[in-house]
């Protein structure tokens, strides 16, 4: 059952993007036009809140089925913030906030710049910026874990103050002034969700630059034959192959673990992983295309400036590193293991079906 | 669409109930060993050993009753791998048996020779090598010239293997000789056969590996006669019966978990010891090491299903072997002490040992250019 949803939803994603993303939609979203065609039809193919309940107007959808939906997401470098949407819309659900209809962004809980307090009547109130909120300017609410809650903060009427990432991607400064918030207890941490999607956008993101970087082998002659007859072009391209099978991998288990509530451990394995496969990707992929590769005409920048954007968003390689390096020291050589096949136990599945 | 594909799976409740009873069975059984004697892997020798973990019927674990097996899952079979790995568990003496002898057998073998040979494995009793390597032919093993040709009687046997793993204890070889040539199909006229080690003419000579062990062997056949049921499988398809079980062979635990000693022994040493770039790179180690872990148990999980993932189970290997063969450089690298085999530290000793161990781990079974040219291939690229 739960296969038939993900088929779906890889279908009705791959089918929406490889439609509607084109090379115009990207020029288009540069000059900072909002492709609403794009969003409505995601809205439309319930891709926008996979996670809901079908009651609720969802897809009904597991973390593990809407894996597929932000890998194609980083596969086709959609430049709308559906993962972005979708994690939010998880936390909020888990919450107990209604969902907005509307474009939603994430950010890890600031760590100075803004202050949250409760009025006089009990209502949260929110003052101060939210730095470099992914699309800003396009969503409705900006969502963020904060101490035990979560906090689902209205953008109309705070001060834009526009910025971008290295892909161009809107990550914009929002300055709130006793702004009326909503929050909730909840047990998920933005930074952690966030670094879950974005995982799983880089290793679509190396699958589309291996693709890339395989066509280009077969087709670039020089020295009479197509460089992927060349043992060097091919040595660096199978390793490519296997570290993008590796990113894969790191962000589907991960989003396996989400499902079961805490998947600290998968989310920081797959954030590290995946930011090492992903240097190793960009790098090769640049080198196989050459100098035509290093154009903002030829369209490999818009997945390798993403990675590169990604990977150190929601925490960097190195601080997830440090967290999950600490956990493992903490409990010593001798627990190393058995806690590592501990967390693939999975009493649920069999008790559920 | 993507050249390969990985499903992510979880253990079933069997295995990881499998997994307390070997794991308090290897805690009972190793007691005695030391973190520098565990570090030897699979290549650690324990004929005793191997009769006891066959007594608790963990080899041969999936193949039919009748041959001595017990009809098991890949998966339950995976688990008693992995922990046999990670405790150090001197499994060498049946390892090559369990993992690719029999199932060859199983797949090739003629009725006669399964029933002769696979209850000895599964007992833990005959301990198997491979002859495919010669002094002229490593990776590109389809040059291979060591004759077997038809006699009256049989078959007759010359020339030379090397590299031969415990060729000095094993009681059957399988050999791969060249039974005619051609040369418009190098990798025809390739034939295996099941040669019992006391059959006159074999010489086996020990060569002193890099950590000082004598493990490995050349093994020389002068007119060594072989009955007629000898021949494994189809005369002059030993190349592709080679290959078929490649996937076994390249995404097994023992392609990532041969060095994990020294991962133990950094996480214990940075406890005592801590530095911030220590604590990093181990983190860095643990999300490779997970990751690797999924891939490996999702290729064991499709093979079970049926399915030969030939590509996915070469990135694999390529993948692990590169993780184990960097180990022991990244806790040299984070630990300022030498290594020292007489230090009575464990963890210099260790280190000292898996240092001079690692550079085999991208060779054995094919090397790592040869498989990065395999992955090309799947590629597309040649």
């Amino acid at each position: 059952m739960t296969n038939e949803i993900a088929t779906l939803l890889d279908q009705t994603a791959t089918r929406l993007f490889g439609d509607l993303v084109t090379g115009s939609t990207f020029s288009a979203a540069e000059d900072g036009i909002w492709p609403e065609q794009l969003w409505n039809a995601l809205e439309e193919n319930g891709l926008t809140q996979p996670l809901v309940s079908v009651e609720n107007g969802g897809a009904g959808a597991t973390w593990r089925d809407s894996y597929v939906i932000v890998r194609a997401a980083g596969y086709f470098s959609v430049p709308v913030p559906l993962p972005e949407t979708i994690a939010a819309g998880y936390l909020l659900s888990q919450s107990g906030i209604q969902i907005p209809e509307s474009p939603l962004s994430l950010i890890s809980p600031p760590e100075y710049g803004f202050s949250l307090t409760k009025d006089d009547q009990g209502a949260w109130r929110l003052d101060g910026v939210l730095p470099r909120v992914p699309w800003g300017r396009n969503v409705g609410y900006v969502i963020f874990s904060y101490e035990d809650m979560i906090v689902s903060v209205p953008v109309e009427g705070c001060t834009i103050n526009k910025g971008s990432n290295v892909a161009g991607e809107p990550r914009d400064n929002l300055t709130f002034s006793n702004q009326a918030v909503e929050a909730a207890p909840g047990a998920f941490s933005s930074t952690q969700i966030g670094a879950l999607i974005r995982a799983a956008q880089m290793a679509g993101a190396a699958e589309r630059a291996l693709e890339e970087a395989v066509s280009y082998a077969k087709e670039r002659v020089q020295f009479g034959r197509t460089i992927s007859k060349f043992q060097a072009i091919q040595q660096n391209l199978a390793v490519m192959a296997s570290e993008t099978a590796a990113a894969g991998c790191a962000a589907e288990m991960a989003f396996q673990a989400a499902d079961y509530g805490e998947a600290e451990f998968e989310i920081a394995a797959a954030k590290i992983r995946n930011g090492e496969a992903g240097d190793i990707v960009t790098a090769t992929a640049h080198q196989v295309l050459g100098a035509i590769g290093f154009t903002r005409e030829h369209h490999l920048n818009l997945t390798t400036r993403r990675i590169w954007s990604w990977r150190a968003e929601f925490g960097g390689a190195s601080s997830w590193a440090l967290k999950l390096g600490q956990a493992t020291i903490d409990r010593g050589g001798k627990n190393l293991w058995s806690d590592l096949t501990a967390r693939y136990i999975d009493i649920k599945e069999y008790t559920s079906e | 669409m993507s050249a390969f594909r990985f499903d992510i799976c979880r253990l079933p409740p069997e295995a990881e109930a499998l997994r307390q009873k070997v794991w308090a069975f290897f805690e009972e059984e190793l007691s005695h060993m030391t973190p520098l004697q565990r570090a030897d892997s699979w290549d650690g020798f324990d004929r005793d050993f191997s009769r006891k973990m066959a007594a608790k019927g963990w080899i041969g674990l999936t193949w039919p009753e009748r041959y001595g097996g017990h009809e098991r899952t890949a998966l339950e079979r995976y688990v008693v791998l992995e922990e046999a790995l990670v405790a150090g568990a001197p499994v060498s003496a049946h390892w090559i048996a369990e993992r690719q002898s029999g199932p060859l057998l199983l797949n090739f073998g003629s009725e006669e020779q399964c029933h002769k040979i696979l209850p000895g494995i599964a007992k833990g009793e005959l301990v198997f090598c491979i002859g495919m390597s010669e002094p002229d032919s490593g990776s590109d093993l389809a040059s291979l010239r060591s004759p077997a040709k038809r006699s009256d009687d049989g078959w007759l046997l010359n020339g030379a293997k090397v590299w031969t793993t415990n060729a000095h204890e094993a009681d059957y070889m399988i050999g791969l000789f060249r039974t005619s040539t051609d040369p418009d199909n190098r990798r025809g006229g390739l034939s295996q056969f099941l040669i019992d080690m006391k059959t006159p003419g074999i010489t086996v000579n020990p060569i002193v590996d890099l950590p000082g062990r004598e493990h490995f062997n050349e093994v020389v056949f002068e007119d060594v006669h072989l009955s007629h049921d000898c021949l494994i499988g189809t005369e002059g398809e030993g190349w592709d019966q080679v290959t078929a079980e490649l996937a076994y062979e390249r995404s097994g635990p023992e392609r990532y978990l041969s060095s994990i000693q020294i991962l133990l022994a950094l996480v214990d040493e940075l406890k005592a010891n801590p530095s911030e770039r220590g604590t990093i790179a181990v983190g860095e180690l643990m999300a490779r090491l997970a990751t690797l872990r999924a891939m490996s148990l999702s290729l064991a999980s499709m093979l079970e299903k049926g399915q030969n993932p030939s590509l996915e189970a070469t990135m694999v290997k390529d993948l692990g072997t590169g993780f184990e063969q960097t180990l022991p450089d990244i806790a040299q690298s984070l630990i300022d002490l030498e290594p020292d085999p007489d230090s009575g530290s464990d963890m210099q000793m260790v280190l000292s040992f898996l240092i001079q161990a690692a550079p085999s781990f991208s060779l054995r079974g094919g090397t790592r250019e040869i498989l990065r040219g395999i992955i090309a291939r799947g590629l597309g690229l040649r």
